[in-house]
């Protein structure tokens, strides 16, 4: 490995404040440059590594950019037809309740193909987590428009912007979720900053204790960003998602359980 | 009064160049090498070590978890 390090009298095992959790692979992702796909696998590694749950976790994986995600987090992940990884965990969940179960899906997965098994899955109320990363596009195919694409966005189906009147308006799948009887805790976060890293990997964390009371459906969004399917770099895709899908779709929680 | 120090280490070939960590920084330690690494990025490196807080701000906004952060007081 080839490491540059700063001052290397300070590099000492006794020193360290923060390392990848080893649950999160040597495999380089094949994320494009500053996607927030590897920063939520990133947490989500490291949440399940502190609470020690490596053995007793199995996820459901989409189809879509992160479709290859047993690459890249070290714990059973099953990978699921597109739009079919709710269905797929009740089935696991249903099985092997004493499991922590969760699918991660991007908008184009939950959102637009399984629409029918996210909505039932909550309204159902599994006993399960899902984790939904908004990007307003389908990344993986080269940035077709989503139904969670903004109006006035650019896509390579919609090159002049989507139009609300014939194009329809961003779909809230969470909002949607978050008045089913079936949904426990929903909350919608992001992944952008220091600050907002910390907030989500917290909604993880309790997403996954909740699971233990078997109360109904966890369902986290993390509005994400496509810099290569929104043609920007990295850091302006960031600034962004920030001006622009933050107000149509609002960070905090929609849902939380009364303790 | 003890001060905080603190140095990063960077993981040069899982380094992607997205410049995430560098905005993320609030001391201005990190800064884009003009080198490549093996896959064609201009890697994250400490330019400035010496102002490193060991914040672990860097390590938290980095996509790919690249970086390592150490922390002591002196
Ligand atoms: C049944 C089926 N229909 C269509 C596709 C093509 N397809 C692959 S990924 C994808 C959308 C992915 O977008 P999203 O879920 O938003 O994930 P992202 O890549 O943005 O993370 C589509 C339509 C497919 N693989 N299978
Ligand atoms: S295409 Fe978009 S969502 Fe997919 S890895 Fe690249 S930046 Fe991420
Ligand atoms: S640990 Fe803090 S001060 Fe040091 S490089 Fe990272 S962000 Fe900057
Ligand atoms: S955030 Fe990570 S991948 Fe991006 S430039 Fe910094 S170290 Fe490299």
């Amino acid at each position: 490995m080839f490491e540059i390090a700063g001052i290397r009298e300070i590099v000492k095992p006794e020193n360290l404040a923060y390392r990848k959790s080893d649950l999160l692979t040597e495999n380089v992702m094949s994320y494009c440059p500053g996607c927030g796909h590897g920063t939520v696998h990133r947490i989500l590694a490291e949440v399940i590594d502190e609470l020690g749950l490596q053995s007793d976790t199995i996820g459901v994986s989409p189809v879509g950019c992160s479709v290859l995600m047993y690459n890249y987090i070290d714990v059973d992940i099953q990978q699921a037809a597109h739009g079919r990884a709710p269905a797929v965990a009740t089935a696991i969940k249903r099985l092997l309740p004493e499991k922590f179960v969760f699918t991660y899906q991007g908008d184009g997965d939950l959102a637009a193909i399984g629409t029918a098994e996210t909505i039932h899955a909550c309204n159902r109320g599994e006993n399960i987590l899902m984790l939904f990363i908004n990007n307003g596009i389908y990344g993986m195919t080269g940035g077709q428009m989503a139904p969670t694409t903004l109006v006035g966005m650019k896509s390579s189906t919609s090159p002049a912007g989507r139009i609300a009147k014939t194009m329809g308006s961003p779909l809230k799948m969470t909002d949607i979720v978050a008045t089913l009887p079936g949904t426990y805790y929903v909350t919608r976060q992001s992944v952008h900053t220091p600050a907002n890293v910390r907030k989500t990997k917290k909604a993880i964390r309790k997403a996954v204790q909740y699971q233990k009371l078997d109360r109904g459906t966890c369902f986290i969004e993390i509005v994400s960003n496509c810099p290569s399917g929104w043609k920007m770099t990295p850091v302006q895709s960031n600034k962004w998602m920030e001006e622009t899908m933050f107000p149509v779709y609002p960070l905090g929680d929609l849902k939380t359980p009364e303790e | 009064m003890a001060k905080i120090r603190g140095s990063i280490v960077v993981n040069v070939e899982r380094c992607k160049g997205c410049e995430v960590c560098m905005v993320s920084c609030p001391t201005g330690t990190i800064a884009m090498a003009k080198e490549v690494n093996g896959k064609g990025y201009n890697y994250a490196f400490p330019a400035n070590p010496d102002l490193c807080i060991g914040c672990a701000s860097c390590a938290m906004g980095c996509l790919d978890g690249v970086i390592a952060v150490y922390k002591t007081k002196i």
